[in-house]
């Protein structure tokens, strides 16, 4: 005798149950709004619209540091402006860099490397300085 | 340079492009269309056309719309009256398309972000000052905002002091911040405005048109005697001189040049000058 339900009727009861439960969401009947793509940004300001000098003024030296400032700040709209291209001179040249790197990088090597490591740093002294690529691993004796 | 005004009422206008009204008055409620939307018989429009990636979407160059104006669907929606202004985008800086505004004249200030102005501390409450700065709500200043202030370290502001500050928050939504420092946290000019001095409004119209580079008043006001002037956008100027009676002379000149002609001005620096 079965006392409860089949998997059938379960599985019925399941779905309606499911079907009353979405029902009963809210949802919005909009059609779907597409937003533009707007090519029209708004501003309030009119700091991007015209240049306008810094606020602060002083002539004939009455106030030596808002006469300074002034220069300072306008100088500062004027380099926005004009976008100098400016190519800084470089002391030291980019090949010596190059050169001063390769060397560099098995001296800061050799620091951290063991005692053992060590020793393989010295033999190729001359020019670069290689790790030796074989490490000395445990030789099973033949007989 | 007079402006050439239609006596035809905006609607029976019809919508204008806006390259053709460009330093002429516009009145609000008026629709500008954009270069872009001219139609196929625009200048170039029989040359080579650019490849296009998908069909119907448009290569449309990045407008900004200032100050008077409005982005409505495609088209600008003017909001105020004035002239119609166009600054095209500096080399690279810009990208495309420019800047359209209007050239409007008001004396109530309404607070933007990033505009300097002068306000006067009206009140000290707790951490932060309110300032006035002539909008529909006093701004807030800490104290944490002046350069090398610190928690043990306060700034010496005084009720009724003047405070020359910039805005970081100003919207219609929200009470407006203000703080005398930059982003780098230099002060740039920016905090109490000294001792003595006289406070003066003016138009916001005549504060810009004085800030502007090639400005003649600034350049014959300098050559008159040692003076110190701060403008504010909110159409408030500072000015102060040695003797009180110069200053005053300042703020009448400062008042009066908006509504002279250039040969009243010399006249009257000239007069001035021999004096």
């Amino acid at each position: 005798m079965q006392r409860g339900l089949d998997s059938e009727t379960k599985k019925q009861l399941e779905e309606e149950e499911k079907k009353i439960i979405s029902e009963e969401h809210w949802y919005l009947d909009l059609p779907e709004l597409k937003e533009k793509e707007s090519f029209i940004i708004e501003e309030q300001s009119f700091l991007s619209c015209e240049d306008l000098l810094y606020g602060r003024m002083s002539f004939r030296g009455f106030n030596p540091e808002v006469e300074k400032l002034m220069l300072q700040m306008n100088a500062k709209n004027k380099a926005d402006e004009e976008e100098e291209e400016e190519t800084v001179e470089l002391d030291v040249s980019d090949e010596e860099m190059a050169r001063r790197y390769e060397t560099l990088v098995g001296t800061i090597g050799k620091k951290f490397a063991k005692k053992r490591d060590r020793a393989n740093f010295e033999e190729d002294e001359n020019g670069n300085i290689k790790p030796r690529k074989a490490k000395k691993m445990f030789l099973k004796p033949q007989d | 340079m007079a402006g050439v005004v239609s006596t035809a009422s905006p609607a029976d206008r019809g919508v204008r492009a806006a390259r053709a009204v460009l330093g002429q008055v516009v009145l609000p409620g008026e629709e500008l269309l954009l270069p872009e939307q001219e139609g196929p018989e625009g200048p170039g429009g029989t040359g080579e056309r650019p490849l296009r990636l998908s069909t119907g979407a448009r290569s449309r160059v990045r407008v900004v719309c200032g100050p008077g104006l409005r982005r409505c669907g495609d088209r600008l929606l003017v909001t105020k009256c004035g002239r119609l202004r166009h600054k095209e985008p500096g080399g690279g800086g810009g990208g495309g398309g420019g800047v359209y505004w209007v050239d409007s004249q008001q004396k109530r200030y309404v607070p933007v972000k990033g505009d300097h102005v002068i306000g006067i501390v009206t009140a000290k409450s707790g951490d932060i000052f309110k300032v006035d700065v002539g909008g529909s709500e006093p701004a807030s200043l800490s104290y944490l905002a002046f350069e090398g202030a610190t928690k043990r370290n306060r700034p010496n502001v005084q009720v009724g002091d003047l405070i020359y500050g910039q805005f970081v928050v100003a919207n219609k939504d929200m009470e407006p911040e203000m703080v005398c420092i930059d982003s780098c946290g230099r002060a740039n000019g920016m905090g109490v405005i000294g001792q003595d001095g006289l406070l003066f409004k003016v138009t916001l119209g005549l504060i810009r048109k004085l800030l502007a580079p090639d400005c003649e008043i600034i350049q014959e006001v300098g050559k008159l005697y040692p003076l110190e002037i701060v403008f504010g956008m909110n159409g408030r100027i500072w000015v102060k001189a040695k003797t009180i009676q110069q200053t005053l002379i300042l703020a009448n000149i400062l008042e009066a040049c908006e509504h002279m002609t250039s040969e009243q001005r010399k006249q009257i620096f000239a007069r001035l000058a021999e004096s």
